[in-house]
């Protein structure tokens, strides 16, 4: 139920419903996209990024607050740490709990390698768990790979890596078959068929799902299988800094228990940065649809090891987070929602948007509506646009909410909201990281044994990410990581552990002129007395 | 001024504004959470949290993260609970009733008291999902089973020693590898692939010039 404040512009939109719901907007050209994303979209605000002024990606512009985090102390600067002692000592070492880390967990021990999961919270605390929309693969006989591919890139914006993308694409089939075999309940027709829609920016209906809580399946299936293994997997231990050996290679971690603070010491013949996204960095103030964990570590691990990023100045904002109630304030409704028929509305009760527009263009589509055009409705803690749900029922029959998205419908209904019959008020939410460490086809980054999978690894999608390949990436790049990591230790011999990168870069950071009181990796957001998730 | 609330963490009493969660409460009353936080929004089962209002003699169960706070409440976070999950190798479990009482034999020592159900923070029939699992019906056991977040409110409460969650894990994944339908397009073009049968266009594209890739991408046919 919506308050007074709502009432004239919940009108608009419920007189217009029935016209609405079967208009079909027009998608824009090349030329509008372009020129909306530049005005609008928050990539391509200026004053809200920073210069580099040591590593690898020297004089390369990033969110000032990342750029923060890359120019920080080592949280170990000044500090002996005796190497030549090390709690563990395995073949491949996985950093993050996530989908990607614990595909390749799998796919190592499936290699035979001794695999050490370290993550810092609990195993599938992560990203991985929320994403409810699906998962692209192009297994549909109307589709195929290259039309995957076709999408991807211009989704992408022409700045894909062709190599990481193409893998993308040819493995998704099979990415999906290996899920469904370990028992992953993707959503079925009776003679087994998959239920496949639209994502924003797909030219055929190729997400795969598992009802709303399509991550939460994944993730959670993984992890019973990480354990059923036998894996070994430490929570709330977060690696905070990587261990070189004298030749420069990759060859383990210092961790830190999350609880106790006691530092520890991994030795690993290959190590694999899975630490996922940056959302709790909270770029430009945005609120974020991340887990409590996402604060770019892996960006900062890597980095400061000599890895090269790719397209860290590129974020996805997804253009429907909630905007009311307060209390989920930045909080994902899933692309699902549009991909059903839900249209976004604005306080007048006009469609303004295709809904299926890829995520950037329907971002700063609806940034554009609530400011320049001022056709936004104020939600008493900012600005949000409509989100017209009872337009899925009108289209897809009674029950259809219910059964595709009950994630959804239970989270409004928390809050008196019934989006059967009520639409629900969404803005911008910092979402997805679409640049990361540079990594090749076998997921190499360019410091020798250090391999990286998923949301922190930049190039596979480009400059953006379709809803669906991400899910999709996390499995075929993290499986590929732990085959390749595992294979690769074999002939590993790893040399004398040593930390001097670290002493080095702070070297740099002197030289360079930095003078800051700031550490990283940030590990966790600092909420405290705020009282706001901000 | 916002209107507040007071709450007891523990026991002990904050005043906090009334628009908070139960997480945002205790962040803003001082605490920097490690445990019994995850994703924030309803999908790990990290924060699963009990509380009691004042002068009430029900026993609430919730998820930190999804829950308003009310005046008078006293809450007790349990971000831990030991769940019993029994290993299995998914490649050879056999597909019947035997396997539920192999593993979790416990559940047939069900005593119908419908607490996990009453305790539930996702509202699910648990103690129907049991029956189910008892039965060896994996699919109803799955479907009635899915929206749980795996946070064990529903086994703190179980008198016969229970672990739900992990019961309902098995089911679903037996579930999703034996029992639902075999998608057949999805094995043919996993093939086709291993055969090669879309390498040349793909080494195509990835030689194309990005103006003719736009090319493609501008006029591609979308299907409705
Ligand atoms: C709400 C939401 C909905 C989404 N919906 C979709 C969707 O429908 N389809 C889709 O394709 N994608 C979706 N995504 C994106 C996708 O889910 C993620 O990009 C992907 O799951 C990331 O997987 P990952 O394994 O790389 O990272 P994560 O799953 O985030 O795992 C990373 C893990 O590393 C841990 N970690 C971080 N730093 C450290 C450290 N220093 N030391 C140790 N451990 C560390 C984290 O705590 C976490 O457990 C969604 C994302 C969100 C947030
Ligand atoms: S923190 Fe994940 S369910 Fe509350």
């Amino acid at each position: 139920m919506y308050s007074e404040r709502f009432k004239a512009s919940l009108e608009a939109v419920e007189k217009n419903r029935e016209q609405n719901t079967g208009f079909e907007p027009q998608r824009m050209s090349a030329e509008q996209k372009e020129e909306i994303l530049k005005k609008y979209h928050p990539d391509h605000r200026e004053d809200k990024f920073a210069t580099l002024k040591v590593g690898k990606n020297k004089d390369d512009k990033v969110p000032t607050e990342l750029c923060d985090m890359l120019s920080a102390h080592s949280r170990i600067a000044g500090r002996s740490i005796d190497l030549d002692n090390p709690d563990y000592d395995v073949d491949v070492l996985i950093i993050g709990g996530g989908g990607a880390g614990a595909s390749a967990a799998i796919e190592a021990d499936n290699a035979g390698a001794s695999v050490l999961v370290v993550t810092k919270l609990r195993m599938g605390d992560a990203n991985t768990m929320m994403a409810e929309g699906g998962i692209q693969a192009a297994d549909k006989p109307n589709d195929s790979p290259a039309i995957h591919f076709i999408d991807a890139y211009g989704g992408g914006h022409f700045a894909a890596k062709r190599e990481l993308l193409s893998k993308l694409v040819c493995d998704a089939p099979d990415a999906v078959k290996w899920l469904s075999d370990l028992g992953v309940e993707f959503d079925k027709a009776p003679d087994g068929t998959m239920i496949t829609t639209h994502g924003g920016g797909t030219s055929r209906k190729r997400m795969h799902a598992a009802k709303d809580y399509s991550g939460a399946e994944i993730m959670r299936t993984l992890r019973d299988e990480v354990y059923n293994r036998g894996i070994t997997v430490v929570d709330f231990t977060s690696a905070i800094e990587l261990i070189l050996d004298e030749n420069g290679a990759a060859a383990g971690a210092v961790l830190l228990n999350m609880e106790t603070k006691e530092l520890l010491v991994a030795r690993a013949k290959t190590v694999i940065l899975a630490t996922g996204g940056a959302g709790r960095m909270h770029y430009q103030g945005f609120p974020t649809s991340n887990h409590y964990g996402a604060t770019a570590d892996g960006l900062v691990l890597g980095y400061r090891a000599g890895a090269k990023l790719l397209y860290a100045d590129t974020l996805q904002y997804h253009p429907t987070g909630a905007a009311f109630p307060e209390q989920i304030y930045g909080a994902l409704v899933t692309e699902k929602v549009r991909s059903l028929g839900a249209k976004l509305v604005n306080a007048k009760g006009e469609v303004f948007v295709h809904p299926l527009e890829t995520r950037d263009v329907c971002a700063a589509s609806i940034i554009r509506e609530c400011g320049e055009r001022n056709n936004g409705v104020d939600t008493g803690n900012g600005l949000g646009v409509w989100l017209d749900t009872p337009m899925i029922e009108k289209i897809g029959g009674a029950g259809t909410i219910e059964k595709r998205i009950p994630a959804m419908m239970r989270m409004f209904a928390k809050y008196g909201i019934d989006i059967r019959v009520e639409p629900i008020l969404v803005y911008p939410t910092l979402h997805y990281q679409n640049g990361g460490l540079d990594i090749t086809a076998d997921c190499m980054t360019g410091v020798e044994n250090l391999f990286a999978a998923g949301e922190v690894v930049g190039g596979i999608h480009g400059r953006n990410r379709l809803m669906g390949n991400s899910l999709l990436d996390i499995i075929v790049f993290g499986r590929s990581a732990g085959k390749n990591a595992a294979e690769k230790s074999r002939s590993v011999k790893t040399g004398k552990l040593t930390l001097d990168h670290v002493k080095k870069f702070e070297g740099e950071l002197d030289a360079a002129g930095i003078e800051t009181q700031l550490v990283s990796p940030k590990l966790l957001p600092d909420y405290n007395r705020k009282g706001k998730i901000l | 001024m916002e209107k507040t609330v007071n709450i007891f963490l523990f026991g002990k009493k904050y005043e906090v504004p009334e628009n908070l969660t139960i997480m945002t409460a205790m962040e803003y009353s001082g605490y920097q959470l490690v445990r019994g936080c995850g994703c924030r929004n309803g999908f790990c089962g990290a924060c699963a949290t009990i509380y009691r209002i004042k002068g009430d003699r029900e026993l609430h169960a919730c998820l930190a993260c999804q829950t308003k706070v009310e005046d008078g409440m006293y809450i007790a976070t349990l971000p831990f609970f030991p769940l019993v999950k029994q290993v299995y190798d998914i490649e050879k479990i056999p597909v019947n009733e035997q396997v539920m009482m192999q593993l979790y034999p416990e559940i047939y020592a069900c005593v119908g008291c419908s607490a996990c159900t009453k305790a539930c923070t996702q509202g699910l029939n648990v103690m129907q999902y049991i029956a189910y699992a008892q039965r060896g019906d994996f699919e109803a056991c799955a479907n009635e089973s899915f929206d749980c977040v795996m946070c064990g409110v529903c086994s703190s409460r179980c008198p016969a020693g229970i672990s739900h969650p992990q019961v309902a894990m098995l089911a679903r994944r037996i579930n999703g590898k034996y029992i639902a339908p075999d998608c057949e397009h999805l094995n043919d073009r996993v093939k086709e692939i291993k055969d090669g049968a879309f390498a040349d266009l793909l080494a195509d594209l990835m030689r194309k010039p990005v103006d003719e890739l736009k090319e493609l991408y501008n006029k591609r046919e979308i299907e409705k």
